[in-house]
């Protein structure tokens, strides 16, 4: 018997015996067992949601199988080199996937250094109440406190910023990628061409910005990884115990100091798995990638160098290719499948130990 | 105990899906290849391949759905090898192409590949030097030096010998390709195989090929929208899409060493330097005559030589007559070049081969 069954047995022959509780009545019992129908309907619910649930599972197996089916030859006669080769030459049968791997990560990891700065800053100033502090000092010179409207508006502000940053993941990343191609690359040309003519010796200014490439695409990337990043870390910050709010301001912290020593240290855990399931996002963006990496096979250290990335090959040689090139494909699509699984598994498993680790203080 | 019940039905559940998965797996192919679609009289073929001559069909298509508003036909523009993989297995009525299909590809196919050229079109090389007005005039040495990433300033002789007068800038050259597999890469690298044995060695001529420099972008709206973000740079479009967009072209050397424009007459007089043999596939690599464009290609639709129902046949036929007949004049206003006459009657006759 599970214990929350024992302890409602318990009382329940507690109260039969004491004849002070109400659960019988003169006309019988108001309790009675489930009938047949109920009972079915509920086994029928129960396996229907396990079903559900077990299908999605099967799913996610039927790509990887089905993925890996076709990859397999592939797999066998291009082997490890296919990892290390920097060639993608469907006519000489020659695959490689350094360039779109390294691409791939370098672009990721910029857009998240971006996005993080950026998305930390936002959370922060959505769950620290700078906003209310603020607008606050406002009403107050303007003699206004007593209007509750106006003493609501810090927050339905906050919930209005929120709304439009999550907003931002509802943007179709075509829309991102024209919106990079015509804004961001005019934009940061000036700034580009000026750091690679006068610091041009520092490799990452090396190459001269000459439309598309790896800067562009991670200022995309970086504005498209905000909403998970800044939302989660929100999320970590308010979920931040009073207790420790309240123990951090007594002992005479300043704003400040409890929010860089005491609160973001203590939510870390959980804005680190923000930052991984952020990266997991930016290392599968396919569409805005391929209009504004350049899609050329180049390793470089240069920020405004075109690159290519996985995800960029595989829409854009896909629906042209051969047998022996989209078994290729496949592989490749197998390794970026597992990059972003290893780093959706590790962002799960981090932002688990954030919730445990806080469990205690609750 | 109650465990392990669970488990067991946990793994029931999932051997029934499994099953189920693989059973509609097994159906799904089967119940998509029932193309054509009569009901009523009404009639729907389908069909898939090129985007270069899509405009041209989808107008085509439209006005003979307004002629005969039984017939509708569907034409999905998903590139060149789409077609041909679709239709090698018949999941579409008809397919399109802008390399025909090769002789193993169409072995594949065992109801018989009937290749019929539709229309036909240049590619141009585009370009953005804001400060160049006028013609830019490439010889053959200039543009297979650019896309081979020998020439990298503009103002480099090879380029400067050809335009006396015009002022060069030293920008740094931006050469954009298709990232995406298709028949206008196919096309241009053919030509620039045929005329540099470097190019032959190096990238060589293929839907998608190893591009030794440069960006590239999807599609011909990619390129185009690339070309125009980037001072500097070159690539390749179809004439048509280049004259809607209003983008510069350059001047380009041909066979007999005459700068010629791309336009509808230089694009005639490349059809004409070439004959079509009896199975109509003719790649032209590098038209001869004097005052032919020298990127030029015939697009073809692929047909079946046998149909299960001869009413889709028929209507196929009927549909193909129309693109030949009324449907050659809207070619030149969306950019085509219509088919010589004797290349009309030529597809007419094939047309017989189809039952």
């Amino acid at each position: 018997m599970p214990p929350e069954a024992q302890a409602t047995g318990d009382i329940l022959s507690k109260g039969v015996e004491g004849s002070t509780l109400f659960l019988a009545t003169a006309s019988g019992e108001i309790t009675r067992p489930p009938t047949t129908r109920e009972r079915l309907s509920n086994r029928l619910f129960r396996g229907c949601t396990q079903t559900f649930a077990w299908l999605t599972v099967l799913l996610v197996i039927l790509i990887v199988v089905r993925i890996g089916r076709v990859a397999l030859p592939a797999l066998h006669t291009y082997g490890v080199p296919f990892l290390i080769n920097t060639t993608w030459d469907a006519n000489r049968a020659q695959f490689g996937i350094l360039p779109a791997i390294v691409g791939t990560l370098y672009s990721s990891i910029l857009g998240l250094i971006i996005g993080t700065v950026f998305g930390l800053a936002i959370a922060v100033f959505l769950s620290e109440g700078f906003l209310a502090l603020g607008l606050d000092t406002v009403i107050r010179t303007a003699g206004l406190d007593n209007s509750p409207f106006l003493a609501a508006l810090p927050n339905r502000i906050e919930d209005l910023l929120k709304v439009t940053i999550e907003l931002l993941a509802a943007i179709p990343s075509v829309v991102y990628g024209l919106w990079g191609i015509f804004v961001v690359i005019p934009m940061v040309r000036p700034m580009a061409d000026w750091l690679h003519s006068h610091l041009g010796w520092i490799p990452l200014f090396g190459t001269n910005l000459s439309g598309p490439g790896l800067f562009p695409a991670a200022i995309v990337l970086a504005i498209m990884v905000l909403p998970t990043v800044s939302t989660i870390s929100r999320d970590a910050l308010a979920a931040v115990p009073p207790k420790m709010r309240e123990a951090a301001f007594g002992i005479g912290a300043t704003r400040w100091e409890a929010i860089l020593a005491i609160f973001i240290p203590t939510a870390a855990t959980g804005i680190f798995g923000a930052i991984i399931l952020g990266f997991g996002r930016a290392l599968g963006e396919t569409m805005a990638l391929a209009m504004l990496a350049g899609n050329a096979n180049v390793i470089s250290w240069s920020l405004f160098s075109p690159c290519n990335t996985l995800a960029a090959l595989l829409a854009n040689h896909f629906p042209e290719a051969g047998t022996a090139e989209v078994g290729a494909l496949m592989y490749a699509a197998l390794v970026l499948l597992g990059i972003t699984l290893l780093v959706n598994i590790i962002g799960t498993v981090i932002l688990d130990r954030a919730e445990a680790g806080l469990r205690g203080l609750r | 105990m109650r465990t392990s019940r669970k488990l067991t039905v946990g793994l029931l559940l999932f051997l029934i899906c499994a099953g189920l998965a693989v059973l509609g797996a097994r159906l799904g192919p089967r119940a998509a290849s029932g193309v054509a679609f009569a009901q009523d009289g009404q009639m729907t073929l389908q069909g898939t391949g090129a985007t270069f001559p899509a405009p041209l069909y989808q107008r085509w298509f439209s006005e003979y759905n307004k002629l005969h508003p039984d017939v509708q036909i569907d034409y999905q523009a998903l590139g060149s090898g789409a077609g041909i993989k679709q239709f090698q297995q018949g999941l579409v009525n008809f397919g399109a192409s802008d390399a025909a299909m090769t002789d193993a590809e169409m072995a594949a196919v065992k109801r018989g590949v009937v290749l019929l050229p539709m229309t036909a079109g240049s590619i141009v090389l585009t370009y953005n030097l804001p400060d160049v007005s006028g013609d830019l005039k490439l010889s053959r040495a200039a543009y297979t030096g650019i896309f081979l990433g020998k020439i990298t300033k503009w103002d480099d002789p090879a380029i400067a010998k050809d335009n006396p007068g015009v002022k060069l800038p030293d920008t740094k050259i931006t050469v954009v390709t298709r990232s995406d597999g298709s028949g206008t890469t196919f096309v241009f690298t053919s030509h620039l195989s045929a005329i540099s044995e470097d190019w032959k060695k190096g990238p060589g001529a293929g839907k998608s090929v190893n591009f030794p420099v440069g960006v590239a972008g999807k599609g011909n709206p990619g390129v185009t929208a690339l070309i125009k973000q980037t001072p500097g740079a070159i690539g390749y479009v179809e004439y048509g899409y280049a004259k809607q967009t209003g983008m510069p072209m350059a001047v380009l050397e041909n066979k007999s060493g005459k700068f010629v424009k791309a336009d509808l007459e230089t694009g005639k007089n490349a059809l004409a330097s070439v004959q079509l043999p009896p199975n109509l596939r003719a790649w032209i690599s590098d038209p001869a005559g004097p005052d032919a464009y020298p990127i030029v290609t015939y697009t073809w639709l692929l047909c079946y030589k046998k149909y299960d129902d001869p009413k889709i046949a028929n209507t196929l036929k009927a549909v193909i007559l129309y693109g030949l007949g009324p449907g050659q004049s809207s070619s030149v206003e969306l950019g085509y070049i219509p088919l010589p006459d004797n290349v009309v009657s030529a597809v007419k006759k094939a047309l017989s081969q189809i039952s």
